[in-house]
């Protein structure tokens, strides 16, 4: 399944997916492609050891929720393949960064790009904000901060039942306000659980805008450090430094890799909007249509024809 | 068509903020979701943002009323109760500080999911000693809910709405009491909330086939005046319905299945609502129709209840305007 386009390409292409889905919608969740494209497209295309999707390409519509009457009901991991002993699985923690997560199947051929299409609507699956039904969701995320505890405890079982598959995470930032993320590293450090692994998309921003303005979290890798975590920062567009990143020893501790992003990167005009990034909902036809033109020239696509 | 009402909450704590200076707006994080974006930017000092840490929020809040202070409380309802439950118990609702917590998005009002959707909030509450619970059904609850909120001397749930908002009411919230929006006599619906404006059109449609209806709208939901709701079932002959945007294990279901228990009437009940299931994402009218929520839920429950089919069609109800509806309520001086 990996590298028929390069991580270049793939992080390319989630934009230019995200992208042309916000035009369409007069909105979405455009800036965390910004952020985290690059970290996605790394995770898929090269570091994590995923098999071929078990579930189809195009996604089933909603099967209902878990219940005793729901013989059916699955989640949407089999998108990351099947659960083998030795194959990683992957949670995406904030469940709002959904959008870019369906992109970036779909950049990696595990998902038909009319899942895409499927986004938010009524009946369907591919919900906005991820649900553990979703293409690619294993664990319900929308709730921030539950991530990476349920990760911890997934590697704990699977150290103990000898599998050598580890368990990845993407994270936001805005999860280390909840202190729910520090009891889950300090919870890993005091089980010396090292097969858990995230990477934290350190965009500074949270949904009221830059995370100073609302709550400092002051130096987050020296926090991580002290409860136990490594931690190491890196420029999160640049893939050689995730490359270099993942090789950090952290026995006995969890690995994780602070990516600190630009919220506009690629996409410059953005930046107008600052500091509310968050969900970009156009303000008007005529700033729908310059972000159109400018993003489009960024990207280097065409304007998309979002009237039709 | 009826009224919708822009931003009702906005304006509304921004007055009632202002004229008491003992009030504070708390946000976590979803300020202009919580439409008090213009009061944070026009009224700093009065506006504590606290960020995505909920649980440490109810704390600090429980320290606030602790010190004096009227703390109002902005998020989602969902994210007030579910993680900072034992903080809401220990450090607001045991000492009964005077927190006023808005909850926003109530059940399936928002696309979000299981993660978002406050589906049970009520049963917490309820089950909450020392909790008081309101809910609003429409603009003028929306606009009253700061001051009523405020009125309680100990901690206060309130279920808020946002955004564009109906006005299905000339008259504030009364706390303790409930609107009476038809008077009829065959079947009795209670309703909370959004489900007010289902039963509003499912009302006329009733009517038109022939079932006189006696229609209830709850805002106060604890405490409860068990009295007035046992005349309006006694008043009744095919019984009780109640439709909700909840579970209905803990909701106003239960809460009308207690008192009718309670005062040993024998009357046939129907309770609407998430029958022992989370929701999941999709829009307000999809996921009314889909968990069965809506005005033709409500018909069909009056069906079941009276045994038998009025043949009352989805176009029936298309037709049913809530105006007529809320001049009927203005007649009654409600
Ligand atoms: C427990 C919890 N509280 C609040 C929210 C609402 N919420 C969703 S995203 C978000 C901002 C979090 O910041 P981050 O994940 O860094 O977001 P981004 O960088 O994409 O703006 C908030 C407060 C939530 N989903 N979960
Ligand atoms: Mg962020």
């Amino acid at each position: 399944m990996r590298n028929h386009q390069t991580t270049e390409d793939i992080a390319l292409g989630i934009r230019r997916r995200v992208f042309e889905h916000a035009m369409r919608n007069n909105g979405g969740y455009l800036s965390q492609a910004c952020s985290a494209a690059e970290q996605l497209a790394w995770l898929y295309n090269e570091e994590l050891n995923l098999g071929a999707p078990t579930l189809p390409m195009i996604p089933k519509p909603f099967g209902g929720v878990p219940h005793a009457d729901n013989p059916d009901y699955h989640t949407g991991a089999g998108y990351n393949g099947p659960f083998e002993p030795d194959l990683d699985r992957l949670f995406i923690a904030p469940a709002h960064y959904a959008l870019v997560a369906y992109a970036t199947l779909v950049e990696t051929g595990r998902m038909a790009a009319e899942g895409l299409e499927m986004f938010n609507q009524d009946g369907s699956s591919v919900e906005m904000i991820g649900a553990e039904h979703s293409p690619g969701m294993e664990v319900h995320n929308g709730t921030l901060g539950i991530g990476l505890s349920t990760a911890a405890g997934l590697a704990w079982g699977r150290r103990r039942r000898g599998e050598s598959g580890r368990v990845w995470v993407f994270m936001s930032d805005g999860e280390v306000q909840e202190g729910q993320t520090w009891e889950a590293i300090q919870a890993c450090a005091h089980h010396r659980i090292d097969n858990v692994l995230a990477i934290m998309d350190v965009n500074n921003q949270q949904c009221d805008g830059a995370m100073d303005s609302v709550m400092e979290v002051g130096d987050i890798k020296t926090k991580m450090e002290a409860f136990g975590a490594v931690a190491v920062e890196i420029d999160g567009h640049d893939l050689d430094a995730m490359r270099e990143a993942v090789k950090t020893p952290h026995e006995g501790k969890p690995l994780i890799i602070l990516a600190q992003t630009n919220p506009f990167h690629t996409m410059p005009i953005l930046e107008e909007r600052f500091p509310r990034l968050h969900y970009v909902r156009f303000k008007s036809e005529e700033e729908r249509a310059r972000m159109n033109t400018s993003i489009a020239q960024s990207l280097g696509v065409d304007p998309i024809d979002y009237a039709h | 068509m009826v009224d919708m009402v822009n931003r009702p909450y906005e304006r509304a704590f921004e007055q009632h903020a202002l004229a008491n200076p003992d009030v504070l707006c708390i946000s976590a994080d979803l300020t202009s979701s919580c439409e008090i974006d213009k009061f944070r930017d026009n009224h700093p000092d009065q506006f504590l943002s606290m960020g995505m840490a909920e649980q440490n929020m109810m704390s600090f809040c429980g320290g606030l009323g602790l010190a004096g202070f009227r703390p109002f409380v902005h998020t989602f309802g969902v994210f007030t109760y579910r993680r900072p439950y034992d903080q809401l118990m220990a450090s607001i609702a045991y000492p009964r500080r005077k927190v006023r917590i808005m909850g926003f998005l109530p059940g399936i009002t928002t696309p979000g999911g299981m993660t978002h959707q406050a589906i049970e909030d009520i049963a917490v509450m309820r089950s909450m000693p020392n909790m008081t619970i309101l809910e609003t059904g429409d603009a003028t609850e929306v606009e009253s809910i700061c001051a009523a909120a405020d009125s309680i001397d100990g901690p206060v749930y309130c279920r808020v709405l946002r955004g564009s908002v109906p006005r299905l009411f000339d008259t504030p919230i009364k706390v303790g009491e409930m609107r009476e929006i038809s008077l009829g006599d065959d079947v009795l619906i209670v309703t909370a909330g959004i489900t007010t404006e289902e039963a509003m059109r499912a009302t006329r449609a009733l009517e038109a086939a022939g079932v006189s209806v006696r229609h209830l709208h709850l805002h106060t939901i604890k405490p409860f005046d068990a009295g007035a709701l046992l005349d309006h079932i006694g008043a009744v002959r095919g019984g009780v319905i109640t439709l909700e945007n909840h579970v209905t294990e803990g909701g106003i279901g239960s809460l009308v299945a207690e008192v009718m228990a309670d005062n040993g009437i024998g009357k046939k009940l129907r309770r609407l609502g998430l029958k022992d299931t989370y929701a999941h994402g999709g829009s307000r009218a999809y996921l009314m129709r889909y968990y069965g929520l809506d005005a033709l839920a409500l018909t069909r429950g009056v069906e079941d209840l009276l045994g038998q089919p009025l043949g009352i069609t989805e176009e029936d109800l298309a037709q049913a305007r809530v105006e007529a509806v809320h001049s009927l309520a203005k007649a009654e001086g409600l």
